[in-house]
């Protein structure tokens, strides 16, 4: 329009600041809100009486968030290294491997989980594990969640094969490595860093699931977020609020670990 | 030893290490769902599970429900069921572009360092359980809640208003939920774009608009397509968001899915359902190549 146009800088266009300023608070302020409420010692949740620790206590002494807990705890650690080392060697195979007819297929198999709907995923593994007649609570919530963890962990292993390129695994074997040496002394050394991070993120998601654990899980083996979910269904409590930022500052740990793991590793 | 390329492992070896992937997912999320599309044929049992014989109820069930006596009598309550839950998808969508877009452009002016942090912070609420960060607006919104309060507290309001349990806090809850979905992809492609392309169009005179239009909208998008498909296929599914923050007195397709399982033991329902969103969801994929190689190869 006007031709004064050219001299002004493109990358400034006025309005952006402020609206990712706005879309910032938007996606921070209702954390911030619920961290400071599970602070307030009073019964009643919105109006402000005292700091208090006083419901984080009454979480630690319920047993039965202490049984669901630990429930998470089990199924994110198997499911996470179990995802953790399949991905390895399927991120080995699809970025190292032979030409395979099927690659482009078997590349969107491993993304499945990531597409299709959480709550298709849930009932269908429901129908699944019910046809099968498994009964185990906890290794029904164990293999459903290998199976959404793998795309997770598969991600920042096979990005970082794809960086790193095939140059010293090459050299490696001009000076006669063979196989195995070649895999103990310069693919996972130089693959550490984002196995870790793969690691991380699979537990983390496994962690937060909700919706295929609600459909999976049986009265024994709840897990965490699925019996906070049942505690909201009962109203909004005090409780509610200390369990869920305990939950939430436990993801925040991980997943900035894991990010900070995953960033270190491109620098190297 | 290997065969092809030197710095190849022999396909033996690959079909081995990949086996494990195909072998878990595969059996465990593939053949579940080909169960699944056969249930959707067969008739329900009463007590939960399917019988036979293979019909075709469970779909023809979203226009027509049996009467006591069990003639089939047209009912569009299934029907407005998914069309609500289709139109809020789509908003959800809308809503989470005209945001995500430019906030990507935000942060792709910024400096490398600068990038890195805001980039940062759009991606951490997805690592946050849904669950928490959908009942965080549970605590703003309800009739006790924050913004009630604040609201009556200023003498703006003489009653709560009913912020929660209707569309507009579904709407709400979803948009929050999957915009950083919509941001990265859109990201992504813009941080590839040539800043020469963008200051030589701006040295011959194009406005903002304009190089908009013919630079920084064809080149990003395939990250609007992924980004479109990222929100509405997760959006369409959801369960949290309508169950909290609509308060699951009106039903979306997750809910009613959820339901079929559960308190209405409907399997082949559930099932019908469940194949009618992955489909709406999976098709997108399949005209995929061509979507994204019509933005691609514009010069």
């Amino acid at each position: 329009m006007s031709d004064r146009i050219r001299f002004f800088d493109w990358r400034r266009t006025p309005g952006l600041g402020p609206l990712t300023v706005v879309v910032l608070l938007f996606l921070y302020a209702p954390l911030v809100i619920l961290v400071i409420y599970s602070f307030n010692g009073g019964r009643t949740v919105t109006i402000w009486e005292e700091f208090s620790f006083r419901w984080f206590v009454r979480v630690a002494a319920n047993s039965n968030i202490r049984d669901a807990a630990l429930n998470s705890i089990i199924v994110a650690v198997t499911a996470s290294v179990a995802a953790t080392l399949i991905s390895l060697a399927g991120a080995i195979a699809l970025e190292r491997g032979a030409a395979l007819r099927w690659r482009s297929l078997i590349s969107g198999l491993v993304a499945m989980p990531l597409v299709v709907p959480e709550i298709v995923t849930a009932i269908t593994t429901l129908v699944f594990f019910s046809a099968l007649g498994m009964q185990n609570g906890l290794l029904k919530l164990i293999i459903a969640h290998t199976v959404f963890c793998v795309p997770f962990a598969l991600l920042p292993i096979r990005a970082r094969l794809r960086e790193m390129g095939p140059t010293y695994e090459e050299a490696a074997r001009d000076l006669y490595a063979s196989e195995l040496k070649l895999l103990q002394r310069v693919t996972l050394p130089l693959l550490a860093p984002a196995i870790a991070s793969g690691a991380v993120l699979a537990f983390v998601v496994s962690l937060d699931d909700f919706m295929i654990s609600l459909m999976v899980s049986s009265a024994g083996s709840t897990t965490l977020p699925v019996y906070i979910y049942g505690m909201m269904r009962l109203g909004v409590t005090p409780e509610v609020n200390a369990i869920s930022t305990v939950l939430l500052g436990f993801s925040l740990i991980l997943v900035v670990t894991g990010l900070f793991i995953g960033r270190r590793s491109r620098t190297v | 030893m290997t065969d092809g390329g030197e710095s190849r492992l022999s396909s033996r070896r690959t079909v081995l290490l990949i086996a494990p992937a195909v072998l878990l997912i595969g059996t465990f999320m593939l053949v579940p769902m080909l169960i699944a599309l056969a249930y959707s044929f067969m008739t329900a049992d009463p007590y939960g599970g399917v019988t036979l014989p293979f019909t075709l109820d469970a779909y023809t069930q979203i226009f027509y429900q049996r009467d006591f006596d069990g003639t089939p009598v047209y009912s569009n309550d299934y029907l407005f069921i998914i069309l609500r839950s289709v139109w809020l998808a789509v908003a959800t969508t809308l809503i989470c572009l005209a945001l995500g877009l430019p906030l990507a452009w935000y942060i792709v002016c910024q400096s490398k360092a600068r990038q890195v942090v805001l980039l940062f912070l759009v991606t951490l609420p997805f690592w946050i359980n849904t669950l928490i960060r959908t009942y965080c607006w549970v605590l703003i919104l309800r009739s006790e809640g924050l913004s009630n309060h604040l609201l009556l507290h200023l003498g703006i309001i003489a009653d709560p208003l009913p912020f929660l349990y209707n569309d507009g806090a579904i709407l709400l809850g979803l948009v929050y939920t999957f915009l950083p979905f919509m941001v990265l992809p859109i990201y992504a492609n813009m941080e590839r774009i040539e800043p020469l392309s963008i200051e030589a169009a701006f040295d011959l005179y194009a406005g903002r608009i304009a190089v908009f239009r013919r630079i920084v909208w064809p080149l990003t998008r395939p990250g609007v397509i992924v980004g479109v498909m990222l929100v509405f296929a997760p959006a369409l599914g959801s369960f949290l968001a309508p169950d909290l923050l609509g308060g699951g007195k009106k039903l979306l397709i997750g809910s009613l899915i959820q339901m079929q399982f559960t308190s209405s033991r409907n399997w082949p329902f559930g099932a019908a359902l469940s194949i009618i969103i992955t489909i709406a969801v999976l098709l997108p994929l399949v005209f995929w190549p061509r979507l994204v190689g019509k933005g691609g190869h514009k010069p």
